[in-house]
């Protein structure tokens, strides 16, 4: 199922609704690069709230996404990793050192928001 | 009570994958597993339905209910397929170790998900991986 990407404003909101197959994620990943260039965003949310499993395959492609994202100039923030999903990401060992996140949708376009106005 | 049932389900595509993990699921909430483990649980199915998808292209997995000397009841996950099999078991639970262009965190990541991890492997025959995740109540 492809998860819907919303403009708002200079950013972008990828809203992801249900599980998601490798093939949803890869198609995510292409979706959010052609709307960056398209819309000249420079910023991108994904909220995760509704994933109830994000295994390496998944953290490895939001990762991408955000580093992608990053080297056209656009921010990627992952909002809404629930306690339990984070605690199953810690224990497989995956880090998101380098991607950031936030609590919730919110919070993600305040971060956004602060790096905009920033030095 | 009734013998539970064994439930077969064919891993061909990624969307099987999502299935296995989904079905699992449903079995720890049947066994009152708190939520994290059944987070867990159906981590490390994931990420082991998904190592048939890549290496062997097709296999099952097979999930039901065990239960110990102690009467404990836990899940049960058996993933099997008849692919290339894993050279090197040893490297292939390391951290990092991949032949699959991933992050090499499916199988040493799998096995600190859950409580009990077996492997058996046979280059050219297959590969099969066992794990259990036990409910904290009896």
């Amino acid at each position: 199922m492809a998860v819907p990407i919303l403009k708002q404003g200079p950013y972008l909101i990828a809203s992801i609704q249900s599980a998601l197959t490798d093939t949803d994620v890869l198609q995510l990943r292409d979706d959010v690069m052609a709307q960056v260039t398209r819309h000249r965003s420079r910023g991108i949310i994904v909220d995760v709230t509704s994933l109830d499993v994000m295994d390496s395959f998944v953290s490895r492609s939001l990762r991408s996404i955000a580093q992608m994202t990053r080297l056209r100039g656009a921010e990627t923030v992952i909002v809404g990793i629930q306690p339990e999903v984070a605690f199953a990401m810690v224990q497989l060992g995956m880090s998101f050192e380098d991607v950031q996140t936030a609590l919730d949708l919110e919070e993600g376009l305040a971060l956004l928001q602060a790096a905009d106005l920033g030095p | 009570m009734a013998p539970d049932a064994a439930e077969r389900i064919a891993i061909e595509s990624d969307a099987d994958v999502v299935t296995a993990r989904q079905r699992a699921r449903a079995l720890a909430v049947e066994l009152d597993m708190p939520s994290t483990d059944q987070t867990l649980l159906a981590t490390a199915i994931s990420e082991i339905a998904r190592n048939i998808t890549t290496y062997a292209e097709r296999g099952d997995v097979v999930i039901d209910v065990v239960r110990d000397g102690r009467g404990r009841r836990g899940v049960r996950v058996v993933a099997r397929d008849e692919g290339p099999g894993i050279e090197d078991l040893e490297r292939a639970l390391t951290d990092g170790y991949t032949t699959g262009g991933g992050l090499g965190l499916g199988l040493p990541g799998a096995r600190r998900l859950v409580d009990e991890f077996e492997i058996d492997s046979t280059p050219g025959q297959g590969t099969t991986v066992t794990l259990i995740k036990w409910a904290r109540r009896g």
